[in-house]
């Protein structure tokens, strides 16, 4: 019994982290419609340009305030580049679109600050705890503890400020914003800069576990399998559906693991997420039908 | 302009085409300020594509659109909400998850001068402004009768209450000009009394300006100080609600060869 709630908390603290990055896909493809495949190299993007400020002797919080302009910006121009030139289009248009944007962004991050595997210390213990005799990682404790606190902070922002209102405003009829004098131009750079903070959090956490490099740009294939069972359009979906993940994902590889020879995580998320496109292709909180990606 | 009451706003021209088709051609008229000027015609005559362009949804292919004495080629959506052109969907374009009260408080966004940082870090000024909105945004309720729904979600209320939410939507920011789609489609007659009813009194009491479609002529003739009748994109009558029910061209194209659909 114990076995199996290490292996379940276990699981649903590295949920938490999955729960990040698909935050950050719904954030944008419920303000603008797109499925952003540049989430992941903006992670990664976010996550070097923090690192290389750090080494190069930045203070900490003086690098996250440069890191979180240097987004902000990105957000402005990508809005500017890419968002406004094709409104109106297709979504597969746009889609399209952020898939050049991801090599773009990865390009420019891995020519500006190199590609080589960079450790990244938050200084944050990685001893065991112990709560009775069940084994719970400290790691994963906190980056849980900081998951919550920014999925806090964003609920807050969205339902309780007149900010708020206009974000969910342009997420429910963009149209509609628009005709009453919401600059929808103005909330997409705000959603994006939101979305890229969102991918500064995740790539920390995911770069203090695995080092910051190219390979970090590839959490978001994680992540699809997430949006897949929590559904695109919810926030409460994409925590739910990371902690699914999470969940399922350690206790196939203790319990399942064993029979199919181990190595059940890399592909069990997507064997999930079939399973749920036959059952419940909307997702668990979906409010459209996935075709419309 | 010399005249004592210079036109509100003045269509002037306006021609536009899909693909070839004529949507409208050459279509000129103007409104009064503080009137009530109804478009009528057939589906297809081009009235929801006049409100898109005065809104600045579509761009007209040729024309020009005098509002307040200022000319534009085109309106950019955001730019005629700023001016005060409010605008009234056919179907209702509320932000059907969101609060009947939060609905009207977005209708407020274009008095926002908070900047993003005040609000993000909920500044003083920005807690003052969403302050401020929220009272602006009950006035109006109670002003619409709304306020015991203030905090229901819009997609559960029925149509003619949403219709009431969309005009508070649209009124909250003090529009200068009102534009109005159908605004009593799918409705009972006991809720087209009373919407008209509504659409009366802001013009009245607002002294506000309203261009809007409508199909049911007789409420149209009581309700409108000024009607403009388009059949395929031009303009067929334009005068006074009596000269308009008297216009023989106007019988022949419209009002006579199909009640049923008038009715309707």
């Amino acid at each position: 019994m114990n076995m199996f709630l290490e292996t379940l908390i276990g699981g649903l603290l590295a949920g938490t982290m999955y729960s990040l990055v698909a935050i950050g896909f719904v954030l944008i493809y419920k303000a603008s419609g797109v499925f952003n495949y540049a989430q992941g190299s903006i992670l990664l993007f976010a996550a070097l340009t923090f690192v290389s400020l750090t080494d190069q002797g930045v203070p900490v919080l003086v690098a996250l305030a440069i890191t979180v302009v240097v987004l902000a910006l990105m957000a402005v121009g990508i809005e500017r580049l890419i968002l406004r030139p094709l409104v109106n289009r297709s979504p597969m248009t746009l889609f399209m679109a952020t898939l050049g944007l991801a090599y773009i962004v990865e390009g420019t991050a891995q020519g500006l600050m190199g590609s080589q595997v960079r450790a990244l210390d938050l200084g944050i213990e990685d001893l065991p705890i112990f709560l009775g005799d069940i084994m719970i990682s400290q790691f994963d404790l906190t980056a849980a503890a900081v998951a919550l606190v920014l999925v806090v902070a964003l609920s807050l922002l969205f339902n309780k400020t007149r900010l708020g209102v206009e974000l969910r405003g342009v997420a429910d009829d963009t149209r509609a914003a628009l005709s009453i004098g919401i600059d929808v131009n103005r909330i997409w750079q705000i959603v994006w800069t939101i979305a890229g903070l969102v991918g500064l959090v995740a790539g920390l956490l995911w770069g203090a576990r695995q080092g910051v490099q190219f390979s970090l740009s590839l959490v978001v294939l994680k992540a699809l399998p997430v949006l897949i069972i929590g559904g695109f359009t919810s926030i409460a979906g994409a925590i739910v559906g990371g902690l699914v993940v999470g969940a399922t994902e350690s206790l196939a590889e203790t319990y399942i693991g064993p029979f199919l020879g181990g190595g059940i995580t890399p592909w069990f998320a997507y064997a999930l997420a079939l399973a749920f496109l036959f059952i419940r292709p909307a997702g668990l909180f979906g409010e459209q039908k996935i075709e419309r990606v | 302009m010399t005249t004592p009451s210079a036109p509100a706003l003045e269509v002037k021209n306006i021609s536009l085409a899909f693909k070839g088709v004529k949507a409208i051609s050459d279509l000129s008229f103007e409104v009064a300020p503080q009137e009530i000027c109804a478009l009528i015609g057939p589906n297809g005559a081009g009235k929801s594509s006049l409100l898109n362009i005065l809104n600045g949804v579509y761009v007209p292919d040729s024309g020009e659109i005098i509002f307040e004495g200022e000319h534009f080629h085109r309106m950019q959506p955001l730019e005629a909400a700023r001016r005060g052109i409010g605008r009234g969907f056919q179907n209702n374009a509320l932000f059907s998850g969101m609060s009947v009260a939060d609905n009207v408080i977005a209708g407020l966004s274009r008095h926002a001068r908070a900047t993003l940082l005040e609000e993000a870090l909920l500044l003083p000024r920005a807690r003052a402004e969403a302050r401020r909105f929220r009272e602006r945004a009950h006035e109006v309720l109670r002003l619409f009768d709304l306020e015991r729904h203030a905090e229901t979600t819009v997609a559960l209320l029925p149509y003619g209450v949403q219709k009431k939410v969309e005009l508070a939507r649209a009124i909250v920011a003090a529009p200068r000009l009102l534009l109005l789609d159908e605004p009593l489609a799918g409705m009972n007659s006991a809720e087209k009394q009373e919407i008209a009813q509504i659409i009366a009194r802001l013009n009245r009491d607002l002294k506000l300006t309203i261009v809007l479609i409508e199909h049911d002529i007789g409420i149209v003739l009581k309700l409108a100080h000024h009607v403009v009748v388009l059949d395929y994109g031009r303009k067929l009558a334009d005068g006074a609600p009596d000269t308009i029910r008297d216009n023989p061209e106007v019988i022949a194209a419209y009002l006579g060869h199909d009640k049923v659909e008038i009715a309707a």
